[in-house]
């Protein structure tokens, strides 16, 4: 290394009016604000021309061209003119070479507007959204009247693997989740119930509670997670590869293809998975009776069974069924407005499982409303 | 000059939103003729290609393909046409859930009579015509991206299509298996007189390969030249076209 040169390797230094900057040694990796805010000084303001001065160059590196990249877009802006006729030739192509646009983006239409602009795009938003939503259910339902008069081009392979992955395959998680939920049913109740003595009654709550409506939730929310999640994604990456666009150009229905023969699945699996979550439930709560409260294990089971009645498991069956149909379009329906890339796949994954949640806790309100005013 | 027209495209418009890639163009691909869609990335040679094959609906202007407008007709007429073009896409687009067979006697069950075996056997040689003779049960995430591209070609060519188009078909492929590929456009449009429009910006193919182009310049946003790849390097009619087809020297 030269000792001689204590100082940088960029230097300015001024003369009537011309800013020479001289270039010695290596020029590496080189920090370049300092030296641009020194030519953007609103004292340098009568400079008329600025020489670069490169006699002891040795190596460079992007850095250089950096800065006699933003020195010369500096000085254009202010009018002033640029030598770099010294500078070795291929930089001075390079630094051309960033100047040269072929063409300027003309759309970014992301500029923020007014008030009035955001209502107005927002409005569209909301219609489009609906109305794609609307065609989408009505399509559903065109693909269903197509299924039941044997005119669905669905595969029967696919309905197969899409019931696969949502019966037998869900089986374990959808197990142990409601036996934990059982359990914590029980332990919540027991504390309350032990304090008029009433500890029996633990198997009643535990059986309403998980039959009404606790399991069929439990099994809604995992399945929108592990389900319609994946569907979403699938379908979406189906979207980036371009499947869809050649399913379309074929002419084939992506409903009855894609949409079909997975909802079909989850509507059938759903009400199945539901009875499962709430027999495990029950075994749950049961655990938690027996074993650490220690009520008579035959004792259990008859109010349990007591408190098991017709209208409340069907009520619950029937959230399962209603929560399948929802967790299967909302995973459908993101998957094929997914955009073109890997990003939106993500997006669309997220938004399936939002929407799922949210539509399944307002399908239980309207349920359970409807359910009050009949007097089940 | 008495060639039949297979695809009429008139005063067409393409964009997306108020964003405007093209204006009012018009052209004509002859029946028979390998037609070339060149220009610059980015000018939108791949949505004037959804615009032909009905993905992407134009701003304004009529396709007219096989006598069909393709734009406002009949939903049954437009099937039929579809029915008889084959896509290329430039991912290959295969169904990843089917094997390489099933994704080629997809169209055949839904649009022939062929019988079960026939398909089977019909999808064994489409795959042998694009060198891919025994791959028949592999599953696309099994075979090269070069592969993939050749059995996307074999399903484009199901259901024996009038006009197949592809995307960028060189895109991604190493030297031979480009020029292979091209052999095989030839081949196919020398045998069968399928119309072949392709987009491409391989200089190689381009010479190979073309009869027709057109010329899409971003900047001005028309059809900038036409005409026989070859004769337009012979006669540049302007400097972008000539910079286009000698790989960018200056005039
Ligand atoms: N879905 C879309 N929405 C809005 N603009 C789009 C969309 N798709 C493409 N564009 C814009 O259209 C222009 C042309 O895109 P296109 O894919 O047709 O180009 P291309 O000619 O095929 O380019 P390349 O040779 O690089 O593939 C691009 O500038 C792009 O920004
Ligand atoms: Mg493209």
């Amino acid at each position: 290394m030269h000792t001689s040169q204590t100082n940088n390797p960029v230097e300015f230094f001024s003369k009537n009016g011309v800013i020479y900057i001289t270039l010695s040694g290596d020029v590496l990796t080189y920090n370049v604000e300092k030296d641009l805010q020194k030519i953007n000084e609103p004292a340098q303001a009568e400079v008329l021309k600025i020489v670069f001065m490169p006699d002891g160059l040795k190596a460079w590196d992007s850095s250089l061209i950096l800065l006699v990249y933003e020195v010369v877009r500096i000085a254009k802006n202010k009018g002033i003119e640029v030598d770099l006729s010294k500078l070795p030739q291929n930089l001075q192509d390079l630094v051309n070479m960033a100047f040269e646009v072929d063409r300027k983006p003309e759309h970014k239409s992301s500029s923020i507007g007014g008030l009035l602009e955001i209502i107005g795009s927002v409005t569209i938003g909301l219609y489009r959204a609906v109305s794609g939503f609307l065609n989408f259910l009505g399509a559903i339902t065109l693909g269903l009247g197509r299924f039941l008069s044997f005119r669905s081009i669905m595969r029967g392979t696919d309905f197969c693997a899409a019931l696969e992955d949502c019966g037998p395959k869900a089986l374990a998680i959808v197990s142990l989740i409601s036996f934990l939920v059982g359990l914590i049913l029980a332990f919540v109740g027991a504390v309350q119930l032990q304090t008029f003595g009433a500890q029996i009654y633990v198997a009643s709550l535990v059986t309403v509670g998980m039959c009404r409506i606790m399991g069929a939730i439990m099994v809604g929310i995992i399945m929108a997670g592990r389900t319609g999640s994946a569907y979403a994604a699938t379908i979406g990456t189906m979207q980036v590869n371009e499947e869809l666009d050649a399913l379309q150009t074929m002419g084939l229905s992506q409903i009855d293809f894609l949409v079909m023969p997975r909802l079909l699945a989850l509507i059938l699996a759903m009400p199945i998975l539901t009875m499962l979550a709430d027999f495990m439930g029950m075994v749950g709560g049961a655990f938690v009776g027996v074993f650490l409260m220690g009520l008579p294990y035959q004792e259990y089971w008859k109010y349990a069974f007591n408190a098991f009645t017709l209208n409340n498991f069907l009520v619950g069956i029937f959230h399962g069924f209603c929560f399948g149909i929802i967790i299967a379009l909302c995973g459908c329906y993101s998957g094929l407005n997914c955009g073109r890339d890997a990003d939106s796949v993500g997006v669309a994954t997220t938004r399936s499982v939002v929407y799922a949640i949210v539509w399944m806790i307002v399908v239980t309100g309207i349920i359970t409303v409807i359910c009050q005013e009949v007097g089940i | 000059m008495s060639k039949t027209v297979a695809i009429n495209v008139k005063g067409l418009s393409v964009g997306y939103g108020d964003y405007v890639l093209l204006h009012d163009a018009d052209y004509q691909v002859n029946k028979g003729d390998i037609f070339i869609i060149m220009g610059g990335s980015g000018c939108g040679k791949s949505s004037m290609l959804r615009v032909l094959t009905g993905l992407l609906p134009p701003l304004k202007g009529e396709v007219v393909i096989n006598d069909v407008d393709m734009i406002n007709g009949k939903p049954r007429d437009v099937q039929k046409i579809r029915e008889k073009s084959g896509i290329l896409y430039q991912s290959g687009a295969l169904f990843s859930s089917m094997t390489l067979a099933e994704n080629i006697m997809l169209p055949m069950q839904q649009y022939s009579d062929y019988s079960p075996a026939t398909m089977r056997e019909l999808a064994g040689l489409k795959l042998a015509l694009v060198g891919l003779k025994g791959f028949d049960d592999f599953y696309p995430s099994e075979i090269s991206g070069g592969m993939k591209k050749r059995a996307g070609l074999a399903r484009a060519l199901a259901l024996d299509p009038d006009i197949v188009y592809f995307d960028e078909p060189s895109a991604g492929l190493d030297p031979i298996s480009s020029h292979n590929l091209d052999e095989l456009i030839i081949e196919l449009n020398r045998s069968l007189g399928t119309t072949i429009v392709v987009v491409t910006h391989e200089l190689a193919s381009i010479f190979a390969i073309g009869n027709n182009s057109i010329f899409l310049d971003a900047a001005s946003k028309t059809i900038l030249a036409r005409g026989d790849p070859k004769e337009l390097l012979k006669n540049p009619p302007n400097k972008t076209v000539y910079e286009f087809l000698t790989r960018g020297e200056k005039k």
